[in-house]
């Protein structure tokens, strides 16, 4: 098992997803939440988002999925600069990021089916594309007999099960997940993990936000994002800087 | 799009009003009964006003257009003191050029006339009232009107050759404002249907605030956004403005067998042409269409607010 401080094995790999460059984020005339956030997260890569609560972790999550733009800094996803992007421009980027949203946010009027085809239907997917995955995808998350729920009449897991299909159903590159087992006991928190990381290992890399360090325990590879009072804790300068590895290192590395 | 719809024989997805159709998946995003919330009535309402108030300013319009058209070529010679130069008047009109009919207004008929408001004065034992004598002409399109009278005075001196448009002139004048204030009215009706439309939209966009943040979060345009409002609002319009039209109609109906179909009747002709009828039929469509746009803006408006 081994746990670092993030050191790029997903950069050496395939280069990097998510660039943040002296990123700072205050919401209206208030303090910084965020300040100068400089890091890289690697392509394929895992990592574990950790901090005490106020930290900033919901807040950098919101920058990683476009929901908030930085009110300083520049901010590179997928090798694009998005910064002042126009936000006619953003939807492309976003439907290649899945997100699970610490209060799951399904919508309450659809089925869980309905729900987890959203993304697809989004981006434009015709039914016959959407009912053979969705299914899948239920399946997947131990769903399948649960398809035309609505949320209300869900428990807190498959409420999280639900969220967690939604966001993974359209293969996202970068998934951001915040506190995705925060509502659910330890059974359930081992089983999302394990869906978690079987996406990883399909390629996507993954961002959760956790306090759950039994969960970081128990995932080899992955890697550490420490926020303290909206300040990254990077004192070996690994996430700024991953280091760089030869071929032959990673075909021996792995990750 | 609906299944019952055949594609290959429509092919409604190129045409602008494919959004209408939405597919079951994206009704089912914005959840509520075609006839839930007050909009439908509302704009029922409104076009029920509307309808009746268009109507009543096109047929007013009709009647003025039909009163000018039937006295366009049409002047009368009063001659003041009665019958003795009337032979003579006439035969100077009839020898003038672009007359078509100069005919004397028999003394009887004149009579018969005045006798509606001066009683029997006018006529029977108050048969020595001295009348003036009338003469109706008719001109041809391309006549010369002040040459005919002066053709008239030439003849019977003190002999007026007045046009009857210009004796309708102030009724005709009140029919023109009657009509400009039913457009203003019809006008001001669809701004206060906008403004419904506005408020109806804000508050739709308020109860589906979340489920717009999740299909903006997982990568939905403005446009896929908005295509569900606008389509939701055009219906309601659509159902409302063919309700509200419709009972219009049916009281427009009623009240031509009465009021409108006597000014009809005194005005020759119908006072609501094909034309004036298409513009009314189309009033329903006009404002599912102002609502659609209306509702456009104001969802992409809010929404640029966000990010």
């Amino acid at each position: 098992m081994r746990h670092r401080q993030a050191s790029g094995e997903g950069v050496d790999r395939l280069g990097t997803i998510v660039e943040f460059d002296r990123v700072g984020l205050r919401y209206g005339t208030g303090g910084e939440v965020l300040r100068d956030l400089d890091f890289r997260l690697g392509t394929g890569a895992f990592y574990f988002l950790t901090g005490p609560s106020g930290a900033g972790k919901t807040s950098l999550l919101k920058l990683l999925y476009l929901a908030q733009r930085p009110t300083r800094g520049r901010i590179s996803l997928f090798g694009e600069e998005l910064t002042d992007a126009p936000r006619d421009a953003l939807p492309p980027f976003r439907r290649r990021i899945g997100v699970v949203f610490q209060d799951f946010r399904l919508v309450r009027h659809l089925s869980a089916f309905d729900n987890v085809a959203l993304p697809l239907r989004i981006a434009g997917h015709g039914e016959p594309e959407v009912e053979g995955p969705v299914r899948e995808m239920l399946a997947w998350v131990g769903l399948a007999d649960r398809a035309s729920a609505r949320p209300p009449t869900l428990s807190g897991g498959e409420q999280q099960r639900v969220a967690i299909a939604r966001a993974v159903i359209a293969r996202p590159e970068l998934l951001v997940a915040d506190e995705p087992t925060g509502n659910v006991d330890a059974a359930m928190a081992q089983r999302i993990l394990h869906l978690l990381t079987a996406l990883n290992r399909l390629g996507t890399t993954v961002v959760v936000a956790t306090h759950d360090l039994g969960l970081i325990a128990a995932t080899p590879g992955s890697q550490l994002i420490r926020l303290e009072n909206g300040q990254l804790i990077d004192p070996t300068g690994s996430l700024k800087h991953p280091p760089v590895r030869s071929g032959a290192q990673l075909q021996s590395g792995g990750g | 799009m609906p299944d019952w719809l055949p594609m290959r024989w429509l092919p409604l997805r190129w045409l602008p009003m494919r959004w209408l159709f939405a597919s079951p998946p994206d009704r089912r995003l914005l959840p509520g009964g075609k006839y839930a919330g007050p909009t439908p009535w509302l704009i029922a309402i409104m076009m029920f006003v509307m309808m009746i108030v268009a109507a009543a300013g096109l047929a007013l319009a009709g009647g003025a257009r039909l009163v000018r058209t039937g006295v366009e070529h049409r002047y009368s010679i009063q001659i003041a003191d009665g019958r003795s130069q009337e032979s003579r008047a006439v035969a100077a009109a009839r020898a003038a050029p672009g007359v078509l009919a100069a005919t004397p207004v028999p003394e009887a008929e004149l009579r018969a006339t005045l006798e509606q408001w001066l009683g029997p004065v006018a006529a029977g034992e108050g048969a020595d009232l001295p009348l003036p004598s009338l003469v109706e002409v008719e001109l041809a399109p391309a006549a010369d009107p002040q040459a005919v009278a002066a053709a008239v005075a030439k003849a019977v001196p003190g002999a007026r050759f007045v046009a009857d448009q210009a004796q309708l002139s102030p009724m005709l004048g009140t029919l023109t404002s009657l009509t400009l204030i039913a457009a203003v009215l019809v006008a001001l009706i669809a701004f206060a249907t906008a403004a419904a439309v506005v408020l109806a939209t804000r508050s739709a966009l308020d109860t589906h605030r979340g489920t717009i943040e999740v299909m903006h979060g997982i990568g939905a345009t403005d446009v896929q956004v908005t295509r569900l409002f606008q389509r939701k609002i055009a219906l309601d319009a659509l159902i409302g403005g063919v309700g509200g039209g419709l009972l219009a109609a049916l009281i427009l109906l009623l009240v031509s067998s009465g009021g409108i179909g006597a000014l009809g009747d005194w005005t020759n002709g119908s006072l609501l042409g094909p034309g004036d009828l298409l513009v009314l039929a189309s009033l329903p469509l006009l404002a599912a269409i102002l609502a659609t746009l209306v509702a456009r803006a104001t969802v992409l408006r809010a929404l640029r607010a966000q990010l």
